[in-house]
């Protein structure tokens, strides 16, 4: 009995190591584990042993069983591997196939712009607010300390509703800071996005119809230095930490001391080059303290508040971002356009 | 404005100072430069030379051979066809290498068969015209020696050409901004130039040299409205000679851009660029009676200016008229009747003070913006007549242009007092945010001429008077915008605004906004911008009805042309014009938005101004249920409940068949469909083009709030396909709305899947089937429960519909 169990090892083992594929491990666990198999054939004859034989042998016999399963366990991971190679190999794709098109929309460039410049100032704790466009010519001029006669009030300049010239489409944005003023409670901190009109025929830097924003803050003991620590904040999160500005004097009617702020070329950092046209310079933006006799137009005492104010064009700052070399192309909403952004 | 740095040189010495360092300082300091450009930068290699000889060329009938010095020791031989020269003459000549004006280049050459090395050179080609040289008027060379101001200078041979005829000044071109119009003067430069760099400026005061008699037995003047006229200043000059102006003014003046003509036009056009105060000179013969009278032009008046044209003047115009006609448009432009010629004898210097808008208007009307008409528009400081005039005489003195009749007239109804303001140096450090001590801050503003009474500095608050130059300087502030203009704008600290701090942030309405665009994008839509005029044809091109009250818009009175000119009362015209354009460029597709205002016309004028959301699309993919997809997403991402969509056949713009308005409970969110055959031909787009205009305030008010949490269902659904025969004219909504009042609390989900009509179902009729999910949320649901929601589902749409199960 010994020997035949010895032989059933041997063979067994051997054959399992070698199967082919699952099935034929499976049928030689039936072949030699199963109920008719070779082992339990051989156990069958157990009965026929001494007393003295039989603890030997089933030791033996429980020592084949276990070799014979645990080579099956063995080659049953080895065929499983084997399958999921030849499975995974199978089931390989070409990735440099395009993968299926997801298409999804595109906000226009110069309101990306925009998104960005509301952000930064929404961090910073303003609000943004939105007013009318068909204006009163008293808020886009007459408080804004631009007086009748004005060259801007002209009707080569600005578009006009009245014979009267007392409603137009708002030349600027800067109305926007009266609405404010006039109905908000102190402090303000804003900014206000939105279209503006001019009498410019449409050119590849003209149009009538552009985009500006308008930020004002009015406290306590607001400075100029505070104007230009806040720009220069706005400016760095625009176009990166280490940008450089300057301010020069400049003038707008509504705001005194005024100023225009410059960034050093982005390109050339100031050598000169084609993009700041030689001067090292790009002009960014107006701004300024807004004048008193702004402030006291609108109720509000200038030897206890002061205030600053900027004001930019959208369009400049977006096609200066995206290099954009033809305003038209904002307006001309070609999706080849609007689908590079 | 165009300022010569040899001028500025005269007044302040700042030879010293690079053009860059130049152009940066001035414009940090408010002058802003545009350009700096040097006269004859061009020329290079010219030098003056001397004819030493003339000889025929031996193969020409017309050239020359001359030897020529140029400063070399050995004569260089050069060909010219000019006939002018002479022997002895001096004329530039372009060596080999040289070049000149317009970028042409010399070099050695042959001329017939002669060695030619380098070229004798007329002004043009140094880029220079006959009123730059009127002594050498002809054409051919540019004979140096006659001009008599060239002539006494000395010129050597060799000299470099640019230096000797003073061709080689710097030019700086600022940009002044309006409220600075005493910048329009090489003076005011000077003061601003002198204020950057500290430097005290040398002035200048006029002393006339006259010649006897009295203006006042000659001239009479009349200022009929001081409001347009405040101040009218005159003298009289006798014995006129009218010449060319010398070298030195010629040169001022062109580097300038002003072209010379002859002294008294000079002398003019002098002053005006010296002063910044224009001045007019009046052949003096020619005003009747001796008589000036400023008023404004009288109906059917007419002027011929010095331009030649004739002007029709009306009655907001401001002339200058002797007693019968108008003789010069004030500020703008004299006229031909009065004009200054060879054989003038007498001449009435006029140096006056309008109002800056009628000069403006008037130029506007006239189309003839001038010098002079650029400078008045301004409002010019009405204490510069009587110096510039002065200046003007000792100049006719200094040329020899003609004697100074003793005594002026001054017609100056109402002098200004001097401008005085309380300064504050505690104030202007508050309001800058700067810390400079009150000496300096007193200091920096006597750089411009702002001066304490006893032209101290004091230590704290005091009065200061502004100059009359400066009408731009009136109160505190624009006191801090001088301290910080010379104190340095860069200089002032960087600070964070301080202060109350304030909540900001962006409203609900402003994140919805937000929030719609991203849903867009998501759909797939590209947003875009338009303008909000459009053209009144535009209405027709979207078939809208001729008595729609829609058609009541906003008129601009002055629009740049048709297709701008009236505020668009809808944006459907707005999106369909991209839609074509996109269309005309061959673009396969376009899925387009827009967020933008219309303009309703309110009572008082002004306009109600919503914004509308306008989708838009056409091309691969795009059909009617496609399309409304993308406006159910919009409205399912805006959590807007109780949606319903109606059949709408009456509004013109869109497909009759094809077109829907869009309701949220009562409320009517927007219309949307096929955009109709005929409007898309009106645009000339041959595809089916599909368009929605839904109102964002109905939007934002139907929204859904934060949704609240509904459980997981616990149990299984059971899911029920169900297919019904109906009239065609019932709708999928009809059935769908039957399905779910019969359904009890049972349903969760109606899904349609199929419409079929054909063979097994009679004409007229259609199959429609849904799937139906039913499910209880506290027990499995018994098949005996769901058999009875059907069966009651199945009662009513027979009952109410007339729709039978398959």
């Amino acid at each position: 009995m010994k020997q035949q169990l010895e032989a059933i090892r041997a063979s067994a083992v051997a054959a399992m190591e070698n199967a082919a594929d699952a099935d034929a491990l499976e049928a030689l666990r039936v072949q030699y584990l199963g109920k008719k198999g070779e082992l339990t054939a051989v156990l069958k004859q157990m009965g026929k042993l001494s007393a003295e034989e039989r603890p030997v042998m089933g030791q033996l016999a429980n020592e084949v069983r276990a070799k014979l399963e645990a080579a099956i366990e063995a080659r049953a991971g080895e065929l499983a591997g084997k399958a999921m190679a030849a499975r995974l190999l199978a089931e390989t794709v070409d990735v440099t196939i395009p993968g299926e098109a997801h298409a999804l929309g595109k906000q226009h460039p110069m309101y990306q712009v925009l998104d960005e410049i509301k952000d930064i100032f929404i961090g910073m704790g303003f609000e943004v607010i939105e007013d009318r466009e068909v204006e009163l010519a008293d808020y886009n001029f007459t408080k804004l300390n631009v007086e009748e006669g004005h060259p801007a009030r002209e009707w080569s300049d600005t578009f006009y509703f009245t014979e009267d010239s007392s409603i137009l489409l708002r030349t600027q944005t800067s109305p926007m800071q009266i609405h404010a003023m006039e109905t908000r409670s102190l402090p303000i901190r804003m900014i206000a996005p939105g279209r503006v009109y001019r009498k410019d025929e449409v050119d590849a830097t003209h149009s009538p119809m552009f985009h500006q924003i308008e930020g004002m803050a009015i406290d306590k003991g607001i400075t100029m230095a505070d104007l230009k620590g806040t720009l220069n904040e706005v400016v760095k999160s625009l176009y990166g930490e280490d940008t450089v500005t300057r301010f020069r004097p400049h003038h707008f009617p509504f705001t005194e001391p005024s100023c225009e702020m410059d960034i050093q070329c982005y390109k050339c950092h100031g050598a000169g080059c084609p993009t700041c046209k030689g001067e090292g310079w790009i002009e960014l933006l107006g701004a300024g303290m807004i004048h008193p006799k702004v402030l006291e137009g609108c109720g509000i005492d200038s030897s206890v508040y002061s205030g600053w104010a900027f004001g930019f064009g959208l369009e400049r700052l977006a096609l200066g971002q995206y290099k954009i070399s033809d305003l038209r192309l904002i307006f001309e909403n070609d999706v080849r356009f609007l689908e590079q952004f | 404005m165009i300022l010569s740095r040899k001028w500025l040189n005269e007044f302040v010495d700042l030879k010293n100072v690079s053009d860059k360092d130049f152009d940066e300082d001035m414009t940090l300091s408010g002058s802003k430069v545009e350009t700096v450009t040097r006269e004859g930068a061009e020329i290079k290699n010219v030098v003056v030379g001397k004819i030493l000889e003339m000889v025929r060329h031996e193969n020409s009938d017309h050239m020359w051979v001359c030897q020529i010095d140029v400063g070399q020791g050995k004569p260089v031989q050069i060909v010219t066809g000019a006939q002018n020269q002479q022997v002895g003459d001096l004329v530039p000549v372009a060596l080999p290498g040289a070049d000149l004006a317009g970028g042409k280049h010399i070099e050695a050459g042959e001329l017939r068969g002669v060695p030619s090395n380098g070229m004798c050179c007329s002004w043009q080609e140094l880029g220079m015209t006959e009123h730059d040289w009127p002594h050498n008027p002809e054409n051919g060379l540019f004979l140096l020696n006659h001009d008599p101001d060239l002539a006494a200078k000395g010129l050597k041979p060799g000299d470099d050409i640019t230096e000797a005829i003073g061709y080689d000044d710097t030019l700086v071109e600022f940009e002044i901004t309006p409220n600075r119009p005493d910048c329009l003067s090489v003076l005011g430069l000077v003061r601003e130039a002198s204020a950057t760099y500290d430097k005290p400026y040398a002035m200048h005061l006029p002393e006339v040299k006259s010649a006897g008699g009295d203006i006042r037995e000659h001239v009479r003047i009349d200022i009929d409205d001081p409001a347009l006229c405040p101040r009218y200043t005159a003298r009289l000059v006798r014995n006129v000679r009218i010449a060319p102006s010398p070298l030195w003014m010629r040169e001022r003046l062109r580097a300038s851009g002003v072209r010379p003509i002859n002294n008294i036009v000079d002398i003019t056009n002098y002053v005006m660029l010296e002063y910044g105060q224009p001045m007019h000179a009046f052949d003096f013969s020619c005003v009747e009676g001796g008589h000036i009278v400023v008023r404004t032009a009288r109906e059917g008046e007419t002027i011929q200016t010095l331009d030649g044209n004739e002007r029709k003047l009306t009655p907001n115009m401001l002339c200058i008229c002797d007693e019968h006609k108008p003789v010069c448009v004030a500020g703008v432009m004299g006229g031909a009747n009065s004009e200054i010629v060879g054989d003038t004898a007498m001449v009435l210097f006029e140096s006056a003070n309008f109002n800056g808008v009628s000069v403006r208007r008037t130029a506007a009307a006239l189309g003839m913006r001038t010098d002079a008409s650029s400078r008045y528009e301004k409002g010019l400081d009405v204490m510069n007549t009587l110096p510039a005039v002065e200046r003007a005489c000792e100049l006719v003195a200094q040329l020899g242009a003609g004697e100074v009749v003793d005594g002026f007239i001054d017609v100056f109804p109402n002098p200004p007092q001097p401008t005085v303001i309380r300064m504050d140096p505690d104030k202007i450090n508050a309001f800058l945010g700067t810390d400079i001590a009150p000496a300096e801050q007193y200091r920096l503003l006597a750089r411009v001429d702002i001066v304490t009474a006893d032209k101290s500095f004091p230590g704290g608050a005091a009065d200061v008077i502004v100059p009359s130059w400066r009408g731009d300087v009136q109160a505190m502030a624009d006191l801090a915008e001088e301290v910080a203009r010379f104190y340095g704008y860069n200089n002032i600290p960087c600070t964070l605004t301080k202060g109350e701090t304030t909540r900001g942030g962006f409203t609900e309405v402003q994140r919805f906004e937000r929030a719609l665009g991203v849903t867009c994008r998501a759909l797939g839509y590209d947003e875009i911008i338009t303008y909000s005029f459009i053209s009144p044809s535009y209405y027709d091109k979207i078939r809208m009805p001729a008595d729609s009250p829609m058609r009541k818009s906003l008129k601009i009175l002055n629009p740049l042309g048709e297709d701008t000119s009236i505020m668009r009362t809808t944006i459907l015209p707005s999106m369909l014009e991209i839609i074509t354009r996109n269309y005309n460029y061959r673009n396969k597709s376009a899925r387009l938005y827009e967020l933008g205002k219309i303009y309703l016309p309110r009572a008082d004028g002004l306009a109600d101004e919503p914004k509308m959301l306008a989708l838009g699309a056409y091309g691969d993919g795009i059909d009617f249920f496609s399309f409304k997809g993308a406006v159910e997403g919009v409205l399912r991402e805006a959590k807007i409940a109780d949606v319903r969509y109606e059949a709408c056949t009456d509004n013109a713009s869109y497909h009759p068949g094809r077109c829907a308005k869009v309701y949220a409970g009562g409320r009517l969110l927007g219309v949307f469909g096929q955009v109709h055959p005929l409007v898309a031909a009106n645009y000339g787009v041959e595809t089916e083009v599909y368009a929605a205009e839904l109102s964002f305030e109905a939007l934002y008010e139907t929204r859904g709030g934060k949704p609240e949490y509904q459980p997981l269902p616990k149990f299984p659904a059971a899911t029920r396909d169900i297919a019904v025969v109906c009239a065609e004219h019932i709708t999928v909504g009809a059935l769908e709305e039957c399905i779910r009042a019969a359904a009890g609390g049972l349903l969760r989900e109606v899904a349609l899947f199929d419409i079929y009509r054909g063979p097994g179902i009679l004409s007229g009729r259609k199959s429609v089937a849904f799937s139906l999910v039913l499910r209880a949320d506290d027990r499995s649901l018994t098949s005996e429960e769901a058999d009875a929601a059907m069966k009651s589902i199945v009662a009513a749409l027979e009952a109410k519909l007339d729709a039978h199960l398959r």
